[in-house]
């Protein structure tokens, strides 16, 4: 076993390119139609242009259709339980400064079982990226109401249409401290592209809300943002609002349905991950030298 | 500072030595008089005497009855000691509760001006002493009873001639860092009870200590159990606050750091459990852990673990259940949920340390079988453990430290994370695979993590996550017997229960009967072949601090009669949230014996 020293990841190419191909693993196990496969295709097209060390790649999903993910990207991945992903990946991050940690999942998974995961991820800003996709509905159970699911929405859960409010993902991410927050939509591939390449190069906790659809259990979630369908897709234009205005974002996700897509929200604020090393820094350079079997003789010599 | 010798006190009688003495001190949790005892158990560590303490502490945040004692002996100290040779009683509630533990011609120090009615019985010396007013006097100002426990550490001193100058030496270690004055208001009192007149009871002479030619140290289970898992290679983790494991948390937080690690506090239970299988997905030796309740809470992320084949330590400091239950005091109630707590048929090891000192070997240990066995590792600590101070051979670590470290060394285009016939070694992320990257997961899978629904590999995979903890079981050696090695009675014990049952076995044997004990550090799997233990004996009685149950049996005697078959386990269990008393075990084994 060899001690290693472990230093932030650099982007440098990998011994051979990093492809599409090379990237590529199991089928994925998604019903034809289902949005996330275009999620999949974008985040492959991102990884072959940050050509990152192929083993400094790390996938963490929860439970979920979405969060089977890490078996669809021949990299390091970890399938964990419903909710938990984030703590975990949490684990990976601040243990690991010489990774990329990537985690996946869907509505459930971040905004209900696992909701106050986000928050206090979020506020203590722990280096990695998160892409929620949201259907607005349970798909791996078959259709029950979600946190997202509008009011009105029929589902095995609500069978004469969803009661509760749902949450608002922009306004529940700004409040909770996020300092890299957006919103894409999964047939918007070139947006999701973009969009996840500025979350991936941001150094912090960056979190993107991709609409994703279900066509199985909740066909024609987003035709109101689909063009194609006749929606609109309206892009944040950036020169007119100003992303490190938490205020003008939070006015921004109250918009009706679909609102608007992109960067909502973009502000450097010290990682856990540094201010963790900080202290570790700090601490040992009052150690003198001394080695750890040393420093731990010395702890137990002051209960002599 | 003033550290000069104060004049030793007046006393009329003569010294006597003895050779052990259990002190009980009563007042509120706010008098300070777990630093009295704490002084008392360090300078023990120190004159290589042996000292174990018992304290009670109410789960309020300030106020409330509090007791320390403190069993201090020349040599071996098994337990706190079920009677009390002095009592110091602060208030007139702590002589009503605990004059009943001194024993027959004890001695009761009081605080005169709390202290107003006596039970004047069974011989005992009532020596009334103003604490506070006689502080107030040394200290002077406005000092109120601020200081009154120095003023009675000074007494004790006196009283049993204890050396003054060690006394005063760690005393100014714990108060040197603070304010001046605050030390120098400490050593005021402190000289001014070690001066003062005790009258006829005469003082004390300990015999020299036992422990020649080596290094004692003095701590309590939770800050030893921390140092165990430092020097066992742990260098990150995640936990959430909860009496009585938090100590350990708190220690871990403020020492990892020196060690370049990280400690985290997690939002929940749920979280803290899962950052540490993070940690340890990503390479690392981890430890989360709490206390009964956040045990359960830990529990589906603990069957990830088991099916995933995660490396993992996770401590339970037990405290009193079910729910909140008593949250300070001690009870061995969580087997059962350490073993088989999580859903799903999900193999994982159990350890249990048996004193203080051991809390260090099983942090050890436990990392090790993480390790070997790729599997979480249960250490079953508790509050009886966790608080008490007792002194110790200081560890080797040149013979003991691991050095903590990733393996990222390539991996071939074969390479499997989950290999039939071979035992789970992971590849951490950083690690360069030849071959297909590997998928952690718990879904059921194949050798190379891809989820399988196959009913053939379910049952092979769920064969081979049991059979490496048969292995273990193997390879473990039987626990020894102390005492008979045949005859009437066998005692079996786990935990925090060594020293009482060791005690007993002693008792038992004076009064006649052919008793032995083994005590089970390996919980499971345990060793294999326990019946070898008993085969000479007539009688096993398991001694729990759990309850009997519906059956009529604690918790492990419940696995052992479901493992052995054997009807002549028996059990003696009690749930009042105290340690075991010695006549509490004596007499229990004694009813099962009559009970033919």
């Amino acid at each position: 076993m060899s001690s290693t020293t472990l230093e932030a990841p650099a982007a440098v190419p990998a011994d051979g390119k990093l492809t599409k191909k090379i990237l590529t693993a199991d089928h994925p196990t998604w019903c034809p139609g289902c949005g996330d496969f275009a999620v999949l295709a974008a985040f492959y097209k991102v990884l072959e242009k940050l050509q990152y060390p192929h083993e400094k790649i790390v996938c963490v999903a929860g439970i979920g259709c979405s969060s089977r993910f890490p078996y669809f990207v021949n990299s390091h991945g970890i399938h964990f339980i419903h909710g938990r992903a984030l703590p975990l990946a949490t684990g990976i991050s601040l243990s690991r400064p010489d990774v990329h940690v990537f985690v996946f999942g869907g509505d459930g998974d971040g905004f209900s079982i696992g909701g106050n995961h986000l928050n206090h991820a979020a506020r203590k800003n722990i280096k990695l990226t998160y892409v929620i996709m949201d259907n607005y509905v349970y798909g791996l159970t078959k259709k029950q109401t979600s946190p997202t699911s509008p009011q009105g929405f029929k589902s095995k859960t609500d069978p004469t249409g969803a009661i509760d409010r749902p949450i608002n993902p922009m306004k529940q991410l700004l409040a909770s401290g996020a300092t890299f927050i957006a919103r894409t939509h999964a047939a918007q591939v070139k947006h999701m592209m973009d969009v996840f390449e500025r979350a991936i190069k941001h150094d912090g906790f960056s979190v993107v809300e991709c609409l994703s659809e279900c066509v199985m259990f909740y066909e024609g979630s987003f035709d109101d943002s689909t063009p194609r369908k006749g929606g609109v897709y309206d892009i944040i234009d950036e020169t007119q609002h100003d992303t490190k205005d938490d205020v003008a974002a939070f006015k921004m996700a109250d918009l009706p349905s679909p609102g608007k897509f992109g960067v909502y929200y973009e502000v450097d604020r010290p990682t856990k991950n540094a201010m963790e090393q900080k202290w570790i820094d700090g601490t040992q350079a009052k150690l003198g030298g001394l080695s750890q079997k040393e420093v731990l003789k010395k702890r137990l010599e002051m209960m002599r | 500072m003033s550290t000069a010798t104060a004049s030793a006190p007046a006393s009329s009688a003569p010294s006597s030595t003895l050779r052990n003495a259990v002190i009980r001190l009563a007042g509120n949790s706010q008098d300070g008089i777990q630093s009295i005892g704490g002084f008392l158990a360090r300078l023990a560590g120190r004159t290589q005497h042996d000292v174990m303490t018992y304290m009670t502490i109410p789960s309020t945040i300030s106020g409330g009855p509090s007791i320390f004692q403190l069993h201090l002996g020349s040599g071996h100290v098994l337990t706190a000691g079920d009677e009390a040779d002095v009592l110091v009683a602060f208030y007139q509630h702590s002589y009503d509760s605990h004059i009943g533990s001194l024993r027959e011609g004890g001695i009761c120090l009081y605080e005169s001006a709390e202290v107003t009615e006596f039970k004047n019985e069974r011989g005992i010396h009532h020596i009334g002493i103003p604490f506070t007013a006689a502080t107030i006097e040394a200290i002077g100002g406005s000092a109120r009873d601020r200081g009154k426990n120095m003023f009675v550490l000074g007494l004790l001193c006196a009283v049993y001639q204890l050396d003054r100058d060690k006394l005063a030496g760690i005393v100014e270690r714990q108060f040197g860092k603070k304010d001046e004055s605050v030390l120098r208001n400490a050593m005021l009192a402190f000289d001014a009870g070690y001066a003062y007149p005790v009258g006829d009871i005469g003082t004390f002479i300990f015999e020299e200590g036992e422990h020649k030619d080596e290094h004692r140290l003095s701590t309590d289970g939770n800050t030893l159990m921390s140092m165990g898992l430092i020097a066992a290679g742990v260098r990150y983790g995640s936990a959430y606050p909860i009496t009585p494991w938090s100590s350990i948390m708190e220690t871990l937080r403020s020492e990892l750091p020196k060690y370049g690690g990280i400690y985290v506090q997690a939002e929940d239970e749920l979280a803290a459990v899962a950052m540490t299988i993070g940690a340890a997905y990503a390479g690392h030796l981890a430890v989360t852990g709490s206390a009964g309740p956040g045990l359960s809470l830990k529990m589906e992320a603990l069957s990830y673990a088991s099916m995933a084949e995660i490396p993992l330590i996770v401590i339970n400091v037990q405290r009193g259940g079910p729910s909140t239950g008593l949250p300070t005091s001690v009870e061995q109630s969580d087997l059962l949920q350490a073993i088989y707590g999580s859903h799903g048929d999900c193999p994982r090891i159990v350890l249990a340390p048996q004193d203080v000192e051991d809390c260090f070997y099983i942090a050890l240990e436990a990392g090790r079988l993480a390790r070997e066995y790729s599997c979480p590792v249960i250490i079953l600590s508790d509050q009886a453990l966790s608080s008490r101070i007792e002194a110790f051979t200081e560890p080797d670590l040149d013979k003991c430290w691991v050095e903590p470290g990733l393996d990222l060394s390539d991996r071939g285009a074969d390479f499997k994370p989950y290999p039939l016939d071979k035992i789970t070694r992971h590849a951490p992320p950083g690690t360069k695979i030849a071959g297909k990257y590997p998928h952690v997961s718990g879904l059921e899978h194949d050798e190379y993590g891809h989820p399988s629904g196959s009913p053939k590999m379910h049952t092979a995979m769920t064969a081979k996550r049991r059979n490496k903890l048969i292995d273990l079981s193997k390879s473990l050696p039987l626990p020894e017997i102390y005492g008979d090695q045949e005859g009437d009675v066998l005692l079996i014990g786990w935990g925090s229960t060594y020293g009482p049952i060791k005690e007993s076995v002693e008792r038992l044997r004076a009064e006649g009967h052919k008793v032995g004990a083994a005590h089970i550090r390996h919980l499971h799997p345990m060793p294999a072949g326990l019946d070898r233990l008993w085969a000479k004996f007539k009688k096993v009685v398991v001694v729990e601090m759990n309850d009997y149950g519906v059956y009529g049996h604690g918790q492990l005697a419940m696995l052992l009669r479901a493992a052995y078959a054997e009807p002549k386990i028996q059990s003696v269990c009690k749930t009042d949230g105290l340690a075991y008393r010695i006549r509490e075990i004596v007499t229990g084994v004694e009813k099962v014996m009559a009970a033919n």
